[in-house]
């Protein structure tokens, strides 16, 4: 086992939990994530393939499926994102390259992201200051990539009261100053 | 402004950057006896036109597909939106 | 203690004082009065002195179409100028200041312009002060500019916050009267998403102003329910004070929603306002009408304002200018004003009515067929002269005068789009033009519908239509009854009499003799009457000019008013601050910042950093007693090329190339060959826009057959990749390649000096071979380090040392720099920043984007042969192009100067040794330069004519603007170790 020791994006040894009202702003740094794109002609083996290995279908555009504790959701034609837990998946990369065989190009995302939840009352108070998505409006499952305050972000719907907002992770501070900003604009 | 993209709906502006007139599509065949005088105009000679105008967007800040545009520039109207991957492919664009 | 021009009723709330200050003098008004209502109830009507002539006034409306009453709100940072005082509203402890007046508003020296007016129409710039010409720049200019401008800055940082923010509906309602409540409640019973925006911090509209029944009812019942049941609807969004400020495109619409403007400070962490972007489906413009007033000699007397205006005053805010007030009408709706002032207990001296057949009254005297033809009174009218319908004169005494010319529906927004609204003779008024943005409907007064009972019906039945468009099948909710007056009204624009001003544009001290003016100079457009009278170019936007002035013009071009038009209408459509359209992006959230993942440990370093773009990266890392950085970069430099050194250099865009055609995609958008780049190989890459010149310059690696990872520069990151999807998706459709970016995704160090490797080999787990046989130079691989962490290894070298760049999943990015600097110990490893990684490549002659600047070619950089000409790439064939290969063809050599004590400046031009400078005699120029601590001397790199083959010249640098010329000698820009043989040790 390697002796290195990870840092959380926001540079804590800690994961930052900020409470604004009834609302709660989690960093979440335990998550891997692996991008997912299907090489030509392959978006059918592709998705067989991942069906058979991770016993769930791949999403729709807009959309995330999942199963237990891993969720995959649309970036893209043909592209995906794959979150799992890191704790058993630090190579989710590598795992997903064998199982999906040379149906698609694959690689490890983990570090480029910052996941911040946002749950509680008031969520789509928060998101109206900050970004155009009309999360009011969005399903259980529903995901997009947006900008959100200047940076790029996926916002994905949990429930209407659980979002998880993905952003570049040398971005953390901006994003995380800019949602507890907007909670503390918005709510109480 | 609105474009409505083929996958996602309606996004605003904003979220994309424009890169120009649609004929970039039509990139010249480099051993063509004209191929300098073809790559000229590909590249430097334009239309300016005051109406229908098809170019080309960039959904940067959404999910990266590029789109063509088939806009009113005087009325600024939007009346059809594909994919440019698909134009491209349908105009004889492969390898 | 009541105010003396108090009454009674009204919506304010008599038991609640209020202490405010004008001109530092203190006064009390009441809750839910305006700065303004108050002021008059105070029985102060000279409220500012205008623009150009200093002339007295007071305010003229009691809306946001004010021209007059514009004062500076606050004091301190929250200073704000320009604010008008009719739609101030009134809070404890506010200060308010008149502007443009030295050095009080009852005396103004600058009022000394009124004398000279006769010199200061239309046009004076041009005219009065072309002579000499000289003095225009050092005299006359400056005094103007001096003289010029409303208002002024506190010149502090504004301490509030401003948000953004971003709504859904299907159908805005724009205007909260009786159109656009039930406009609002029609379809907000049908379940459709609503805005309801209204600038207005009560609801209500015009209603807020008339003593109308509704259901026998005052009107403020209906309005209580009515807001009372629309705040319960969780589909119908209510807000006032929110001006909708634009229509723009497709249904989107600009609003600033003032959330603390009322209050003496926001609450804390709230903003003070917010500007909105609003998407709709459907919109309906319920902005109802504005009065116009009728131009006449001196009608711009402080107490001189709209009718209507004085009866909002009396109706709402129970204040009224005087005590005894006359009226000048051309309609009925004048008459009104007078019987809602005699019901108040105000003193009606008479109405002059323009029209022969004017309605008799029995509480006043009316004289019918009549002009007011000149007034007296300078800080406050006092008296009227009168032509009666037989011609003679008479005086009629008043300390405030009623205007009304009639009413303007208000167009504004449904002309935001280049609209023309359409001229009805029947109510001598524009309406919204048909072809308008679409999806905008009108209703109300807007339309023209002036009637209370019209204007319901109208709005009901306008949501019940636009909803249709949705399909949504809405009914037309129950109204209630209201009256129904048609209009009565003779268009009457301006009393002709008179050799005086008759003013028009009050805000800029427009008048009808500028207006005949610019007709008699052949002004024939409305747009250039307009430009060159200013009419209609204050912050009013001219609200209560613009149509006196183009009836004026029609008169005087003999043609009809819809032919001569109105000028085109823009946004916002009132005042917008810059805060509210900055938003939150200010100091320093401007941009969001990006961090490198050493930043932390950097920063404990105390590290200097510099802004890249938006990235924060380490500059240099002074130690204690270094006061200079140049103490700081020459060590790092030193040390680095002795020893070893570590730079963070994650941030270079890393893209990830996947699939069975990743190669020959590489193969197409670089200039030079990557189709056979064997695997665990990294190749330098030059890529070419379609033009030819270079775009960026990076490095590809090929991590595996089918996977490459591509670098670029930090300022193309974001660039390289957007062109590449365009080529991908665009250009090559069927190849098999996929791209992600992945600079964010791995923390990259590059570990460079003859120690390099000894320090790498700490870390890397001993199964994989870094010697220089099993890693030769631009060797490229997966690896292990420290007991199994995956990594990638690069042997490249931008500094020219031994040197590899390794990355790790970026979570692990501050370990690995602490392990390097713990590892790195024993051989006095250094960290350095970009100053010394500058210093180190211009050493070598590696190009950045100084050298890469949008106009220079391979062949300019010395890389013209490895444009390959046996494939297609982007660029390669306009590369080619003659005039892009000529003879004497810029080239990137050396420079150092002939005096080692001599700096090299980058920017200067190249010159011969002798002879004139100037642009013929050009030669090129000096892109880069820094002080070499390894050569002890300034170094340089630069383009340079015919560069090739003239090493050994001795030039000139020159930087006329600072009057600085060095001598330098041309040279080979591999200054250090130009064999390279550190690089491959």
């Amino acid at each position: 086992m390697h002796s290195l020791i990870a840092t959380t994006a926001l540079g804590g040894s800690e994961a930052q939990v900020d409470t604004i009202a009834g609302l709660t702003i989690t960093e979440c740094p335990d998550w891997a994530i692996a991008s997912v794109a299907a090489r030509h002609n392959c978006e059918k083996p592709l998705a067989a393939a991942f069906k058979k290995a991770m016993g769930f279908g791949l999403p729709k555009p807009m959309q995330s499926t999942g199963k237990g504790d891993i969720t995959a959701f649309w970036t893209g034609p043909d592209q995906y994102f794959i979150e799992a837990p890191i704790a058993d998946n630090e190579l989710l990369a590598d795992t997903l390259a064998t199982a999906l065989k040379q149906t698609a190009s694959i690689t490890d995302q983990t570090g480029g992201w910052v996941r911040f939840d946002v749950a509680g009352s008031g969520c789509s108070n928060v998101f109206e200051r900050l970004c155009i998505l009309d999360t009011r409006t969005m399903d259980d499952g529903a995901v997009s990539r947006t900008s959100l305050e200047h940076s790029g972000c996926f916002i994905l719907c949990r429930k209407s009261d659980h979002f998880s907002v993905y952003g570049p992770r040398s971005t953390a501070g901006s994003i995380h100053h800019a949602l507890v900003t907007a909670a503390k604009s918005a709510l109480g | 402004m609105i474009i409505n993209h083929p996958i996602l709906g309606p996004r605003d502006a904003a979220e994309f950057t424009y890169l120009g007139d649609a004929s970039l599509l039509n990139r010249p065949d480099w051993q063509a006896k004209d191929a300098a005088e073809q790559f000229y105009e590909y590249l430097y000679l334009r239309d300016n036109v005051a109406g229908v105008h098809r170019e080309l967007w960039y959904h940067e800040q959404g999910d990266r597909s590029w789109l063509l545009v088939t806009r009113n520039t005087l009325t600024h109207e939007i009346s059809k939106v594909e994919l440019a991957s698909d134009v491209a492919r349908a105009g004889g664009n492969s390898k | 203690m009541t105010q003396p021009n108090r009454l009674q009723g009204g919506l304010i709330d008599h038991s609640k004082s209020l202490n405010f200050t004008f001109d530092g003098k203190s006064y009390q008004g009441c809750a839910g009065d305006t700065l303004a209502s108050a002021l008059l109830a105070n029985d102060v009507r000279l409220m500012g002195r205008s623009f150009k002539y200093h002339r007295p006034r007071g305010p003229l409306t009691a809306g946001s179409e004010e021209p007059n009453a514009i004062v500076e709100l606050r004091t301190g940072p929250r200073l704000e100028p320009n604010t008008r005082a009719t739609t101030a509203e009134l809070f404890d402890g506010l200060v308010a200041k008149s502007q443009n007046r030295w050095p009080s508003l009852q005396f103004d020296a600058m009022a000394i312009n009124d004398r000279f007016s006769n010199f200061l129409t239309a046009g004076f710039y041009y005219k009065t002060f072309m002579w000499p010409a000289a003095f225009w720049e050092k005299v006359y200019e400056p005094i103007i500019r001096k003289a010029a401008g409303l208002g002024s800055l506190s010149m502090q940082d504004d301490p509030d916050a401003y948000d953004k923010g971003f709504l859904h509906c299907d159908l805005l309602v724009i205007g909260a009267g009786p159109a656009g409540l039930a406009a609002a409640l029609t379809a907000g019973r049908a379940g459709a998403n609503v805005i309801l925006a209204d600038e207005d911090y009560t609801i209500g509209g015009r209603l807020n102003s008339e003593t109308f029944t509704l259901d026998d009812a005052p009107a403020a019942d209906w309005i209580a329910t009515t807001l009372a049941e629309l705040n319960s609807l969780s589909n119908v969004r209510v807000m006032p004070r929110t001006t909708v400020i634009g229509a723009f495109d497709h249904g989107i619409y600009g609003a600033v929603e003032r959330v603390s403007d009322h209050l003496a400070t926001p609450a804390p962490d709230k903003p003070r306002q917010i500007m909105w972007r609003i998407y709709t489906k459907r919109s309906i413009l319920c902005a109802g009408a504005i009065e116009r007033p009728i131009a006449f000699e001196n009608n711009d007397r402080p107490g001189i304002m709209l009718a209507g205006a004085i009866r909002s005053y009396a109706n709402r805010w129970a204040a009224t200018p005087a005590q005894n007030i006359a009226i000048f009408t051309n309609n009925d709706d004048g008459h009104h004003t007078a019987s809602d002032l005699l019901a108040k207990g105000v003193n009606v001296s008479a109405i002059i009515d323009t029209r022969a057949d004017a309605p008799n009254s029995s509480e006043v005297e009316v004289l019918a067929g009549a002009q007011v033809t000149d007034t007296l009174g300078r800080l406050g009218v006092k008296q009227l002269t009168v032509q009666l319908a037989d011609g003679s004169k008479r005086h009629v005494q008043c300390e405030a005068l009623g205007v009304s010319g009639g009413w303007n529906p208000n167009v504004h927004i449904s002309s935001h789009q280049r609209g023309r609204p359409e001229w009805r003779a029947d109510i001598a008024a524009f309406v919204p033009d048909k072809n308008g943005p679409p999806g905008l409907s009108s209703a109300g007064a807007a339309s023209g519908i002036f009637s209370t009972a019209g204007a319901l019906e109208s709005g009901a039945k306008s949501a019940v239509a636009a909803l249709k468009d949705l399909g949504i099948n809405a009914k037309v909710a129950k109204l209630p009854r209201a009256e129904d007056a048609p209009v009565n009204l003779q268009p009457f624009w301006h009393v002709k009499s008179g050799k005086g001003r008759a003013w028009l544009d009050q805000q800029n001290d427009v008048t009808v003799k500028d207006v005949k003016l610019a007709h008699q100079e052949n002004f024939r457009s409305v747009e250039h009457l307009k430009r060159y009278t200013t009419l209609g170019m204050a912050t009013d936007q001219g609200k209560t000019s613009n149509m006196g002035g183009l009836a004026i013009m029609a008169e005087l071009a003999g043609k009809s008013i819809p032919e001569v038009g109105t000028t085109i209408f823009r946004p916002p459509y009132t005042p917008v601050s810059m805060g509210a359209l900055g938003g939150r992006a200010v100091g320093k959230h401007f941009h969001p910042t990006r961090e490198t993942p050493s930043h932390n440990w950097a920063v404990e370093q105390g590290a200097i950093f510099v802004e890249v773009g938006n990235w924060l990266r380490a500059q240099w890392y002074p130690q204690k007693g270094e006061t200079h950085w140049r103490q700081s970069v020459d060590r790092e430099v030193i040390a680095t090329r002795k020893s070893v050194g570590i730079c963070d250099v994650t941030t270079l865009g890393k893209i990830d190339v996947q699939g069975t055609d990743a190669a020959t995609f590489l193969n197409k958008i670089y200039c030079n060959g990557f189709a056979k780049l064997a695997v665990g190989k990294t190749r330098y890459g030059l890529m070419l826009r379609e033009d030819g010149i270079v775009m960026d310059d990076g490095t590809a690696a090929r991590l595996a057959e089918d996977n490459f990872v591509v670098t670029t520069t930090t300022a193309n990151a974001v660039g390289v990749y957007r062109h590449m999807e365009f080529c991908r998706q665009c250009l090559w459709p069927d190849l098999d390649v996929q791209l992600i970016s992945t600079t964010e995704a791995w923390a990259q160090y590059a570990v460079a000096g003859p120690n390099a490797r000894k320090l790498l080999q700490k870390i890397v787990d001993p199964e994989f071979d870094i010697t220089n046989e099993g890693f030769p130079f631009m060797g490229c691989g997966n690896i292990t380090i420290c007991g199994g962490l995956p990594a990638r290894l690069f042997r490249i070298s931008f500094s020219g040392e031994l040197a590899f760049e390794i990355a790790v999943p970026t979570r692990y990015g501050d370990a690995l720099m602490r392990k390097l600097m713990d590892a790195g110990k024993e051989f006095d490893a250094t960290p350095y920043g970009t100053e010394a990684l500058g210093v180190m490549r211009i050493e070598k002659g590696h190009a950045t984007g100084n050298e890469l600047n949008g106009t220079t070619t391979a062949l300019n950089l010395g890389m013209g042969r490895m444009i390959s000409k046996k494939k297609d790439s982007i660029g390669s064939l306009l590369s080619e192009r003659a005039g892009l290969n000529e003879d004497d063809a810029l080239m990137q050599v050396g420079l150092r100067p002939v005096d080692p004590s001599e700096p090299v400046v980058a920017g200067s031009h190249l010159i011969a040794k002798t002879g004139p400078v100037n642009a013929k005699t050009d030669q090129g120029y000096i892109t880069s330069a820094a002080y070499s601590p390894i050569l002890e001397t300034s170094i340089g790199l630069g383009y340079l004519k015919d560069g090739g083959n003239r090493k050994g010249e001795i030039i000139r640098a020159v930087n006329p603007l600072q009057n600085q010329e060095v001598l330098l000698e041309v040279v080979s820009m591999h200054f250090f170790d130009p064999e390279g043989e550190r690089l491959r040790a």
